[in-house]
Protein backbone atom coordinates (compact mmCIF):
# COMPACT_ATOMS: atom_id res chain seq x y z
CA UNK A 1 0.00 0.00 0.00
CA UNK A 2 1.25 3.45 -0.76
CA UNK A 3 1.70 5.89 2.11
CA UNK A 4 -1.31 7.87 0.88
CA UNK A 5 -3.54 4.79 0.88
CA UNK A 6 -2.42 3.91 4.41
CA UNK A 7 -3.09 7.44 5.55
CA UNK A 8 -6.59 7.60 4.07
CA UNK A 9 -7.41 4.17 5.54
CA UNK A 10 -6.30 5.31 9.00
CA UNK A 11 -8.23 8.57 8.76
CA UNK A 12 -11.30 6.73 7.46
CA UNK A 13 -11.13 4.39 10.48
CA UNK A 14 -11.30 7.35 12.88
CA UNK A 15 -14.05 9.14 10.96
CA UNK A 16 -16.15 5.98 10.64
CA UNK A 17 -15.79 5.12 14.33
CA UNK A 18 -16.86 8.64 15.22
CA UNK A 19 -19.72 8.64 12.70
CA UNK A 20 -21.15 5.50 14.32
CA UNK A 21 -21.04 6.75 17.91
CA UNK A 22 -20.95 10.54 17.48
CA UNK A 23 -19.59 10.49 21.00
CA UNK A 24 -16.61 12.82 20.59
CA UNK A 25 -18.18 15.54 18.49
CA UNK A 26 -21.41 15.70 20.45
CA UNK A 27 -19.72 15.95 23.87
CA UNK A 28 -17.17 18.49 22.64
CA UNK A 29 -19.88 20.57 21.01
CA UNK A 30 -22.15 20.63 24.06
CA UNK A 31 -19.21 21.62 26.23
CA UNK A 32 -18.18 24.45 23.89
CA UNK A 33 -21.75 25.76 23.67
CA UNK A 34 -22.11 25.76 27.45
CA UNK A 35 -18.85 27.67 27.82
CA UNK A 36 -20.13 30.36 25.43
CA UNK A 37 -23.44 30.61 27.32
CA UNK A 38 -21.67 30.90 30.68
CA UNK A 39 -19.47 33.65 29.31
CA UNK A 40 -22.56 35.43 28.00
CA UNK A 41 -23.81 35.66 31.60
CA UNK A 42 -20.65 37.40 32.77
CA UNK A 43 -21.33 40.51 30.70
CA UNK A 44 -24.10 43.02 30.85
CA UNK A 45 -26.33 42.64 27.80
CA UNK A 46 -25.49 45.04 25.04
CA UNK A 47 -22.32 46.39 26.65
CA UNK A 48 -19.35 46.97 24.37
CA UNK A 49 -17.20 44.75 26.58
CA UNK A 50 -19.06 41.74 25.18
CA UNK A 51 -17.84 42.36 21.66
CA UNK A 52 -14.28 43.00 22.77
CA UNK A 53 -14.17 39.79 24.77
CA UNK A 54 -15.85 37.62 22.12
CA UNK A 55 -12.67 36.50 20.26
CA UNK A 56 -11.00 35.54 23.53
CA UNK A 57 -13.91 33.58 24.90
CA UNK A 58 -14.41 31.81 21.57
CA UNK A 59 -10.87 30.49 21.73
CA UNK A 60 -11.27 29.59 25.39
CA UNK A 61 -14.31 27.52 24.41
CA UNK A 62 -12.41 25.91 21.50
CA UNK A 63 -9.29 25.07 23.49
CA UNK A 64 -11.18 23.66 26.49
CA UNK A 65 -13.47 21.57 24.30
CA UNK A 66 -10.51 20.40 22.20
CA UNK A 67 -8.62 19.16 25.24
CA UNK A 68 -11.61 16.97 26.13
CA UNK A 69 -11.84 15.63 22.59
CA UNK A 70 -8.11 15.07 22.13
CA UNK A 71 -7.95 13.10 25.34
CA UNK A 72 -10.97 10.95 24.52
CA UNK A 73 -9.84 10.22 20.99
CA UNK A 74 -6.53 8.85 22.28
CA UNK A 75 -8.21 7.04 25.17
CA UNK A 76 -10.37 5.07 22.69
CA UNK A 77 -7.22 3.76 21.05
CA UNK A 78 -5.65 2.73 24.33
CA UNK A 79 -8.71 1.38 26.16
CA UNK A 80 -9.93 -0.89 23.41
CA UNK A 81 -6.44 -2.06 22.55
CA UNK A 82 -6.65 -0.78 19.00
CA UNK A 83 -3.36 1.05 19.48
CA UNK A 84 -1.57 -2.28 19.92
CA UNK A 85 -3.12 -3.45 16.67
CA UNK A 86 -1.95 -0.29 14.91
CA UNK A 87 1.55 -0.69 16.30
CA UNK A 88 1.71 -4.25 14.98
CA UNK A 89 0.61 -3.16 11.52
CA UNK A 90 3.43 -2.41 9.05
CA UNK A 91 2.98 1.34 9.33
CA UNK A 92 5.33 4.23 9.75
CA UNK A 93 4.65 5.76 13.18
CA UNK A 94 4.72 9.21 11.61
CA UNK A 95 1.75 8.21 9.46
CA UNK A 96 -0.16 7.22 12.56
CA UNK A 97 0.46 10.70 13.91
CA UNK A 98 -0.68 12.42 10.72
CA UNK A 99 -3.85 10.34 10.57
CA UNK A 100 -4.73 10.89 14.21
CA UNK A 101 -3.99 14.62 13.95
CA UNK A 102 -6.07 14.91 10.80
CA UNK A 103 -9.04 13.22 12.48
CA UNK A 104 -8.74 15.59 15.43
CA UNK A 105 -8.57 18.62 13.12
CA UNK A 106 -11.80 17.47 11.45
CA UNK A 107 -13.63 16.91 14.76
CA UNK A 108 -12.51 20.22 16.27
CA UNK A 109 -13.40 22.11 13.08
CA UNK A 110 -16.89 20.57 13.11
CA UNK A 111 -17.62 21.90 16.61
CA UNK A 112 -16.13 25.32 15.87
CA UNK A 113 -18.79 26.23 13.33
CA UNK A 114 -21.93 26.01 15.52
CA UNK A 115 -20.03 27.44 18.49
CA UNK A 116 -19.02 30.44 16.42
CA UNK A 117 -22.54 30.91 15.08
CA UNK A 118 -23.93 30.84 18.62
CA UNK A 119 -21.39 33.50 19.62
CA UNK A 120 -22.40 35.61 16.61
CA UNK A 121 -26.01 35.50 17.82
CA UNK A 122 -25.32 36.03 21.53
CA UNK A 123 -22.68 38.72 21.15
CA UNK A 124 -24.13 40.41 18.11
CA UNK A 125 -20.96 40.11 16.06
CA UNK A 126 -20.70 41.76 12.67
CA UNK A 127 -19.76 39.32 9.92
CA UNK A 128 -20.30 41.39 6.81
CA UNK A 129 -16.60 41.44 5.84
CA UNK A 130 -14.74 38.70 7.65
CA UNK A 131 -16.03 35.21 6.73
CA UNK A 132 -13.04 34.11 4.69
CA UNK A 133 -10.54 35.53 7.19
CA UNK A 134 -12.27 33.83 10.10
CA UNK A 135 -12.22 30.51 8.25
CA UNK A 136 -8.47 30.76 7.58
CA UNK A 137 -7.69 31.76 11.19
CA UNK A 138 -9.81 28.95 12.63
CA UNK A 139 -8.20 26.40 10.35
CA UNK A 140 -4.60 27.50 11.08
CA UNK A 141 -5.29 27.71 14.82
CA UNK A 142 -6.95 24.30 14.85
CA UNK A 143 -4.08 22.67 12.95
CA UNK A 144 -1.59 24.01 15.50
CA UNK A 145 -3.72 22.97 18.43
CA UNK A 146 -4.55 19.51 17.13
CA UNK A 147 -1.02 18.58 16.00
CA UNK A 148 0.71 19.26 19.30
CA UNK A 149 -2.43 18.09 21.12
CA UNK A 150 -2.33 14.70 19.39
CA UNK A 151 1.29 14.16 20.41
CA UNK A 152 0.67 15.26 23.99
CA UNK A 153 -2.54 13.24 24.35
CA UNK A 154 -0.51 10.11 23.55
CA UNK A 155 1.83 11.12 26.39
CA UNK A 156 -0.85 12.18 28.87
CA UNK A 157 -2.97 9.06 28.42
CA UNK A 158 -0.05 6.98 29.69
CA UNK A 159 0.59 9.00 32.84
CA UNK A 160 -0.98 8.45 36.24
CA UNK A 161 -2.85 11.77 36.23
CA UNK A 162 -4.18 11.30 32.65
CA UNK A 163 -6.74 13.97 31.71
CA UNK A 164 -5.39 16.64 34.04
CA UNK A 165 -1.91 16.26 32.55
CA UNK A 166 -2.97 17.17 29.01
CA UNK A 167 -3.93 20.83 29.59
CA UNK A 168 -0.94 21.36 31.90
CA UNK A 169 1.39 20.26 29.10
CA UNK A 170 -0.56 21.64 26.16
CA UNK A 171 -1.68 25.15 27.16
CA UNK A 172 1.76 26.70 27.86
CA UNK A 173 3.11 25.38 24.55
CA UNK A 174 -0.03 26.65 22.78
CA UNK A 175 0.29 30.23 24.03
CA UNK A 176 1.58 31.60 20.70
CA UNK A 177 -1.32 29.91 18.88
CA UNK A 178 -3.95 31.19 21.30
CA UNK A 179 -2.46 34.68 21.36
CA UNK A 180 -2.24 34.90 17.55
CA UNK A 181 -5.65 33.34 16.93
CA UNK A 182 -7.42 35.61 19.42
CA UNK A 183 -5.82 38.77 18.07
CA UNK A 184 -6.36 37.77 14.45
CA UNK A 185 -10.01 36.91 15.15
CA UNK A 186 -10.50 40.29 16.82
CA UNK A 187 -8.92 42.04 13.83
CA UNK A 188 -11.06 40.08 11.37
CA UNK A 189 -14.26 40.85 13.29
CA UNK A 190 -13.28 44.52 13.36
CA UNK A 191 -13.21 44.45 9.55
CA UNK A 192 -9.43 44.76 9.09
CA UNK A 193 -7.68 43.84 5.84
CA UNK A 194 -5.53 40.79 5.08
CA UNK A 195 -2.40 42.94 5.46
CA UNK A 196 -3.34 43.79 9.03
CA UNK A 197 -3.70 40.12 9.80
CA UNK A 198 -0.60 38.93 7.98
CA UNK A 199 1.71 39.08 11.03
CA UNK A 200 -0.59 36.85 13.06
CA UNK A 201 -1.25 34.48 10.18
CA UNK A 202 2.49 34.13 9.61
CA UNK A 203 3.03 33.13 13.24
CA UNK A 204 0.15 30.64 13.09
CA UNK A 205 1.39 29.12 9.83
CA UNK A 206 4.98 29.03 11.12
CA UNK A 207 3.89 27.30 14.32
CA UNK A 208 1.87 24.75 12.32
CA UNK A 209 4.76 23.90 10.00
CA UNK A 210 7.38 23.65 12.74
CA UNK A 211 5.26 21.50 15.03
CA UNK A 212 3.80 19.17 12.42
CA UNK A 213 7.42 18.37 11.60
CA UNK A 214 8.57 18.06 15.24
CA UNK A 215 5.56 15.93 16.21
CA UNK A 216 5.92 13.75 13.11
CA UNK A 217 9.52 12.97 14.06
CA UNK A 218 9.01 12.49 17.81
CA UNK A 219 5.70 10.56 17.76
CA UNK A 220 7.43 7.20 17.40
CA UNK A 221 9.30 7.72 20.69
CA UNK A 222 6.00 8.26 22.48
CA UNK A 223 4.47 5.03 21.15
CA UNK A 224 7.54 2.81 21.59
CA UNK A 225 6.69 0.02 24.02
CA UNK B 1 9.46 -6.34 25.43
CA UNK B 2 9.53 -6.69 29.21
CA UNK B 3 12.33 -9.18 28.80
CA UNK B 4 14.67 -6.88 26.90
CA UNK B 5 14.08 -4.11 29.43
CA UNK B 6 15.14 -6.40 32.27
CA UNK B 7 18.16 -7.56 30.34
CA UNK B 8 19.35 -4.10 29.49
CA UNK B 9 19.10 -3.00 33.12
CA UNK B 10 21.05 -6.05 34.25
CA UNK B 11 23.88 -5.29 31.91
CA UNK B 12 26.45 -2.88 33.30
CA UNK B 13 25.76 0.63 31.99
CA UNK B 14 27.23 1.00 28.51
CA UNK B 15 27.94 4.69 28.86
CA UNK B 16 30.89 5.76 30.96
CA UNK B 17 29.09 7.35 33.88
CA UNK B 18 31.25 9.32 36.26
CA UNK B 19 31.54 7.49 39.58
CA UNK B 20 29.75 8.81 42.65
CA UNK B 21 33.09 9.47 44.31
CA UNK B 22 34.27 11.56 41.38
CA UNK B 23 31.04 13.54 41.35
CA UNK B 24 31.39 14.14 45.08
CA UNK B 25 34.95 15.39 44.64
CA UNK B 26 33.78 17.80 41.96
CA UNK B 27 30.85 19.02 44.01
CA UNK B 28 33.20 19.85 46.90
CA UNK B 29 35.60 21.74 44.61
CA UNK B 30 32.80 23.60 42.81
CA UNK B 31 30.99 24.29 46.08
CA UNK B 32 34.02 25.95 47.64
CA UNK B 33 34.76 28.02 44.53
CA UNK B 34 31.13 29.16 44.26
CA UNK B 35 31.00 30.01 47.98
CA UNK B 36 34.04 32.30 47.69
CA UNK B 37 32.92 33.87 44.40
CA UNK B 38 29.41 34.48 45.71
CA UNK B 39 30.86 36.58 48.53
CA UNK B 40 32.90 38.56 46.01
CA UNK B 41 29.71 38.93 43.98
CA UNK B 42 27.85 40.32 47.00
CA UNK B 43 30.72 42.69 47.67
CA UNK B 44 30.54 43.87 44.05
CA UNK B 45 26.80 44.43 44.22
CA UNK B 46 26.62 46.17 47.60
CA UNK B 47 29.95 48.02 47.82
CA UNK B 48 31.78 48.24 44.53
CA UNK B 49 29.25 49.32 41.90
CA UNK B 50 28.01 52.93 41.86
CA UNK B 51 24.34 53.61 42.57
CA UNK B 52 22.36 54.08 39.37
CA UNK B 53 21.31 57.70 38.86
CA UNK B 54 17.60 57.51 38.03
CA UNK B 55 16.57 54.23 39.65
CA UNK B 56 18.58 54.51 42.86
CA UNK B 57 19.53 51.71 45.20
CA UNK B 58 16.92 49.26 43.88
CA UNK B 59 18.83 48.91 40.61
CA UNK B 60 21.35 46.73 42.47
CA UNK B 61 18.85 43.85 42.30
CA UNK B 62 19.74 43.76 38.60
CA UNK B 63 22.81 41.64 39.42
CA UNK B 64 20.59 38.99 40.98
CA UNK B 65 17.83 39.27 38.39
CA UNK B 66 19.32 38.99 34.89
CA UNK B 67 22.15 36.52 35.65
CA UNK B 68 19.85 33.74 36.99
CA UNK B 69 17.59 34.15 33.96
CA UNK B 70 20.50 34.04 31.52
CA UNK B 71 21.79 30.95 33.35
CA UNK B 72 18.35 29.33 33.16
CA UNK B 73 18.64 29.47 29.36
CA UNK B 74 21.94 27.62 29.68
CA UNK B 75 20.17 25.03 31.86
CA UNK B 76 17.26 24.53 29.44
CA UNK B 77 19.67 24.26 26.52
CA UNK B 78 21.44 21.46 28.41
CA UNK B 79 18.03 19.78 28.91
CA UNK B 80 17.24 20.15 25.20
CA UNK B 81 20.58 18.75 23.99
CA UNK B 82 20.54 15.80 26.39
CA UNK B 83 16.89 15.04 25.57
CA UNK B 84 17.83 14.64 21.91
CA UNK B 85 20.84 12.54 22.91
CA UNK B 86 18.60 10.36 25.06
CA UNK B 87 16.13 9.71 22.24
CA UNK B 88 18.99 8.96 19.86
CA UNK B 89 21.00 6.67 22.14
CA UNK B 90 18.59 5.59 24.93
CA UNK B 91 21.20 5.98 27.67
CA UNK B 92 19.64 6.58 31.06
CA UNK B 93 22.48 8.87 32.16
CA UNK B 94 21.58 11.39 29.43
CA UNK B 95 18.03 11.46 30.72
CA UNK B 96 19.32 12.12 34.23
CA UNK B 97 21.41 15.07 33.07
CA UNK B 98 18.43 16.53 31.15
CA UNK B 99 16.14 16.08 34.11
CA UNK B 100 18.50 17.55 36.73
CA UNK B 101 19.36 20.53 34.52
CA UNK B 102 15.63 21.28 34.13
CA UNK B 103 15.17 21.20 37.91
CA UNK B 104 17.94 23.75 38.44
CA UNK B 105 16.62 25.75 35.48
CA UNK B 106 13.18 26.04 37.09
CA UNK B 107 14.84 27.20 40.30
CA UNK B 108 16.78 29.90 38.41
CA UNK B 109 13.71 31.03 36.43
CA UNK B 110 11.74 31.26 39.67
CA UNK B 111 14.50 33.46 41.14
CA UNK B 112 14.33 35.74 38.11
CA UNK B 113 10.52 35.91 38.23
CA UNK B 114 10.61 36.79 41.93
CA UNK B 115 13.32 39.46 41.75
CA UNK B 116 11.74 41.03 38.63
CA UNK B 117 8.56 42.41 40.22
CA UNK B 118 10.52 43.66 43.26
CA UNK B 119 12.55 45.78 40.87
CA UNK B 120 9.65 46.68 38.57
CA UNK B 121 7.32 47.98 41.28
CA UNK B 122 9.37 51.07 42.32
CA UNK B 123 10.84 51.68 38.84
CA UNK B 124 7.97 50.98 36.41
CA UNK B 125 5.30 51.63 39.04
CA UNK B 126 3.79 48.21 38.35
CA UNK B 127 4.58 44.66 39.45
CA UNK B 128 4.19 43.16 36.04
CA UNK B 129 4.15 44.22 32.41
CA UNK B 130 3.35 42.03 29.41
CA UNK B 131 6.69 42.77 27.83
CA UNK B 132 7.79 39.97 25.42
CA UNK B 133 10.70 39.03 27.63
CA UNK B 134 8.57 38.83 30.78
CA UNK B 135 5.84 36.85 29.07
CA UNK B 136 8.32 34.46 27.47
CA UNK B 137 10.00 33.84 30.83
CA UNK B 138 6.64 33.14 32.44
CA UNK B 139 5.69 30.69 29.67
CA UNK B 140 9.12 29.08 30.02
CA UNK B 141 8.44 28.57 33.71
CA UNK B 142 5.09 26.92 32.98
CA UNK B 143 6.61 24.64 30.34
CA UNK B 144 9.40 23.37 32.56
CA UNK B 145 7.25 22.97 35.67
CA UNK B 146 5.00 20.89 33.37
CA UNK B 147 8.10 18.93 32.37
CA UNK B 148 8.94 18.14 36.00
CA UNK B 149 5.32 17.16 36.72
CA UNK B 150 5.29 14.88 33.68
CA UNK B 151 8.50 13.28 34.90
CA UNK B 152 6.94 12.71 38.32
CA UNK B 153 3.65 11.23 37.07
CA UNK B 154 4.81 9.26 34.04
CA UNK B 155 5.20 6.06 36.03
CA UNK B 156 7.53 3.51 34.52
CA UNK B 157 11.06 4.83 34.29
CA UNK B 158 12.11 4.40 30.68
CA UNK B 159 8.73 5.44 29.32
CA UNK B 160 8.76 8.51 31.55
CA UNK B 161 12.21 9.40 30.30
CA UNK B 162 11.05 9.16 26.67
CA UNK B 163 7.93 11.27 27.34
CA UNK B 164 9.95 13.90 29.15
CA UNK B 165 12.53 14.04 26.36
CA UNK B 166 9.84 14.53 23.70
CA UNK B 167 8.16 17.23 25.78
CA UNK B 168 11.48 19.00 26.42
CA UNK B 169 12.17 19.14 22.68
CA UNK B 170 8.70 20.53 21.87
CA UNK B 171 8.93 23.04 24.73
CA UNK B 172 12.36 24.31 23.72
CA UNK B 173 11.39 24.73 20.05
CA UNK B 174 8.30 26.64 21.21
CA UNK B 175 10.20 29.37 23.09
CA UNK B 176 11.27 31.52 20.09
CA UNK B 177 7.71 31.36 18.69
CA UNK B 178 6.32 32.49 22.04
CA UNK B 179 8.74 35.42 21.93
CA UNK B 180 7.82 36.37 18.35
CA UNK B 181 4.07 36.21 19.06
CA UNK B 182 4.48 38.39 22.13
CA UNK B 183 6.62 40.91 20.32
CA UNK B 184 3.95 41.27 17.66
CA UNK B 185 1.30 41.62 20.37
CA UNK B 186 3.26 44.36 22.13
CA UNK B 187 4.07 46.34 19.01
CA UNK B 188 0.32 46.57 18.40
CA UNK B 189 -0.21 47.84 21.95
CA UNK B 190 2.89 49.87 22.79
CA UNK B 191 3.75 50.15 26.46
CA UNK B 192 4.57 53.55 27.97
CA UNK B 193 7.40 52.05 30.02
CA UNK B 194 10.21 50.86 27.81
CA UNK B 195 13.04 48.96 29.35
CA UNK B 196 16.16 50.32 27.64
CA UNK B 197 18.40 47.51 26.46
CA UNK B 198 20.47 46.27 29.38
CA UNK B 199 24.14 45.85 28.62
CA UNK B 200 23.96 48.78 26.22
CA UNK B 201 26.03 51.58 27.62
CA UNK B 202 26.65 50.01 31.03
CA UNK B 203 29.17 51.84 33.16
CA UNK B 204 32.49 49.80 33.21
CA UNK B 205 32.28 48.77 36.90
CA UNK B 206 28.65 47.80 36.39
CA UNK B 207 29.53 45.76 33.33
CA UNK B 208 32.28 43.99 35.25
CA UNK B 209 29.90 43.23 38.16
CA UNK B 210 27.23 42.05 35.73
CA UNK B 211 29.52 39.67 33.83
CA UNK B 212 31.03 38.48 37.12
CA UNK B 213 27.56 37.70 38.41
CA UNK B 214 26.70 35.72 35.26
CA UNK B 215 29.86 33.64 35.70
CA UNK B 216 29.00 33.02 39.37
CA UNK B 217 25.45 31.92 38.52
CA UNK B 218 26.63 29.61 35.72
CA UNK B 219 29.08 28.03 38.19
CA UNK B 220 26.29 27.79 40.74
CA UNK B 221 24.19 25.98 38.14
CA UNK B 222 27.03 23.53 37.41
CA UNK B 223 27.51 22.99 41.16
CA UNK B 224 23.81 22.21 41.70
CA UNK B 225 23.79 19.99 38.63
CA UNK B 226 26.76 17.97 39.86
CA UNK B 227 25.21 17.64 43.33
CA UNK B 228 21.93 16.38 41.84
CA UNK B 229 23.76 14.01 39.50
CA UNK B 230 25.64 12.56 42.45
CA UNK B 231 22.30 11.65 44.05
CA UNK B 232 21.08 10.14 40.78
CA UNK B 233 24.32 8.21 40.33
CA UNK B 234 23.98 6.73 43.81
CA UNK B 235 20.34 5.89 43.11
CA UNK B 236 21.24 4.03 39.93
CA UNK B 237 23.92 2.13 41.84
CA UNK B 238 21.48 1.14 44.60
CA UNK B 239 18.95 -0.03 41.98
CA UNK B 240 21.65 -2.10 40.34
CA UNK B 241 22.67 -3.69 43.65
CA UNK B 242 19.04 -4.46 44.51
CA UNK B 243 18.57 -6.16 41.17
CA UNK B 244 21.74 -8.17 41.57
CA UNK B 245 20.61 -9.33 45.00
CA UNK B 246 17.18 -10.28 43.72
CA UNK B 247 18.64 -12.40 40.93
CA UNK B 248 21.45 -14.02 42.94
Amino acid sequence: MSAMRKLTTLVWKDLLAEFRTKELVSSMLMFALIVVVIFAFTFETGSSATKEAAPGLLWVAFTFASVLGLHRSMLHEVERGSLHGLLLAPLDRGLLFLAKAFGNIVFISIIEIPTFLLAVVFFNLDLSTGWDKIAVIFLLGTIGFASVGTLFSAIAVNTRTREIMLPILLFPVQIPVILSAVNATAAALAGRTWEDLSGWLRILAGFDLVFILVCYVTFEYVLEE
Amino acid sequence: MKNTAAQSSLRPPVIAMPSAAKLQRWSIILGSVVAVLMFVNLYNVFVLVPTEKSMGIIQRIFYFHAPPLITSFVAFTVTFVYSILYLAKQRIWHDRIANCAAEVGVLLTTTGLLTGPIWARPVWNTWWSWDPRLTTTLVLWFIYVGYLMLRAYAGEEQRGARFAAVFAIVGFVDVPIVYLANRLWRTLHPQPVVFGGSGSGLEPTMRYAFIFSIVVFVLLFVFFLVMRLRVERTRLEVDQLKREMAFS
